[in-house]
């Protein structure tokens, strides 16, 4: 039988912490799995390779390209743009490329304001001569350009088509692994598929649950003991679990701590905060809800102190309302 | 802009009350600004904060959210629901850097015409003196 062609990988980074590369090397043996079905083209983290030898490519000769980080500046859209010219199959990894995350919640800001704060008002920051990042600039040897940084993150797919997604920060090995078998045996789902259960987080927490009827809400650090069987919502602390894709295991709240939302918004869910939101709104000061007064009610609602950061902290880009509307 | 500013405001209310609200301010003959596009919902609690979002991200100046009275719920607690996430709504705009007077909550019962016209006449000035909605 003739041996089968190697398929040929490439991964990429764009605006993100390293974390999913570090996940790559966590599916541990199964590395040797990878590597026997596939050779890998292009992974700056770990090889050598220049933009050059990409763009010197010929166009769809990557099998699979997996694509974390958001698009945060000119260079990231720029390799987006080349990868997915490259290859067949164009994978958002992690939630950086899926949803935006952490480097997504920049967008409550814009350019101006945090190279304001960066560059000049930082107090640990020397800069007399006020010098902010430009595009290019004239040096005795030519012109040296660095890439522009953009006002809004966006997501991998605000910029390029993409076809499948792997969420989390970083993607739990299950799921790269569940999607490696399902690359080498040609078993992948229907285009723009997420290749993660369809369940919430709540589905795999082995928590046990009553109803739900929240009286007070706490910050982590203000509970002196966080009960490790009880729902974390019924304790007051704010667990994204009910909005958020599962595939975790539900691992946080296995370390006692709550579900901040990585895996991003639930299937058919368009807007993950405002799903939390309306799930919060239900159970919070539920008991004795006729007697309540509207300052009652605003006591209670005033607790939550940043609605973006607790609901938003990883979809901000993809969210309806992607960013905050500046001045 | 400027004068020529008149608000665009998608109203959601609760088939049960608001609407037949709505509708008596109409057989009433009462003078309101024809601001507000209607939504019929079953429950004020039916309004999914994404479709509140979506309304604003579309372009709408406010947006309005009518139920039952408390205790006249058809569904016992859904205005209670729909309270608290306008509010919770409200806190999230804010930081989003919109004002969170855009959205509004109000209890309008079928025999409310006359506060439902007052209502939208005084939502529809608050949305003027602001402005229209700068995501447009
Ligand atoms: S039925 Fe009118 S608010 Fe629920």
């Amino acid at each position: 039988m003739a041996k089968k062609k190697k398929l040929q990988f490439a991964l990429y980074w764009a605006a993100s912490c390293g974390g999913c590369e570090i996940a790559v090397l966590d599916i541990n043996e199964k590395i040797l799995d990878v590597i026997q079905h596939a050779d890998i083209l292009f992974w700056p983290v770990a090889m050598d390779t220049k933009y050059s030898d990409v763009e010197a490519m010929k166009d769809e000769s990557i099998d699979v390209c997996f694509f974390n980080g958001a698009i945060r500046n000119s260079e990231n859209e720029y390799m987006a743009k080349l990868l997915r010219k490259k290859s067949k199959i164009l994978i958002a990894f992690g939630s950086c490329a899926a949803d935006g995350c952490i480097p997504g919640l920049a967008n409550v800001s814009n350019r101006e304001e945090a190279f304001k704060t960066i560059y000049l008002d930082n107090p640990s920051t020397d800069n007399p001569d006020r010098i902010l990042p430009k595009t290019s600039m004239e040096v005795e040897e030519g012109e040296l350009d660095l890439p522009e940084f953009y006002d809004t993150v966006k997501t991998l797919d605000q910029v390029v088509d993409v076809d499948y997604y792997i969420p989390g920060c970083p993607p739990p090995t299950k799921l790269i692994s569940d999607a490696i078998d399902a690359i080498v045996e040609d078993k992948l789902p229907p285009k723009g598929s997420v290749l993660a259960p369809l369940k919430s987080v709540c589905d795999e927490c082995p928590r046990e649950r009553s109803e739900k009827k929240i009286k007070e809400l706490k910050r982590v650090y203000e509970v002196d003991y966080i009960d490790p069987n009880t729902c974390l919502l019924e304790q007051g602390i704010i667990c994204m679990g009910p909005a958020t894709r599962g595939g975790c295991s539900a691992i946080c709240l296995e370390a006692n701590m709550p579900c901040t939302g990585c895996g991003g918004p639930t299937p058919n869910s368009l807007d993950q905060g405002a799903k939390m939101i309306s799930a919060l709104a239900s159970v919070l000061g539920i008991e004795n809800e006729e007697n309540m007064s509207e300052e009652d009610i605003d006591k209670l609602i005033d607790q939550i102190k940043d609605p973006i950061g607790t609901f938003y902290k990883y979809t901000l880009p993809r969210s309806i309302i992607n960013r905050r509307i500046m001045k | 802009m400027g004068d020529n500013f008149e608000p665009n405001i998608v109203g959601f209310l609760c088939n049960w009350c608001s609407y037949a609200g709505a509708d008596l301010a109409g057989t009433s003959r009462l003078k309101y600004p024809a601001s507000v596009k209607t939504i019929r919902v079953m429950c004020s609690s039916r309004v999914d904060p994404v479709f509140i979002l979506k309304a604003l991200k579309d372009g709408a100046d406010g947006v309005l959210i009518a139920g039952c009275h408390p205790g006249d719920c058809h569904y016992q607690n859904g205005n209670y629901k729909a309270n608290r996430r306008v509010k919770l709504l409200k806190k999230l705009l804010d930081e989003l850097g919109l004002e969170p007077e855009r959205i509004r909550f109000e209890y309008i019962s079928a025999s409310e015409g006359k506060e439902y016209a007052e209502l939208v006449n005084e939502f529809t000035e608050g949305i003027r003196k602001l402005g229209p909605n700068p995501l447009k």
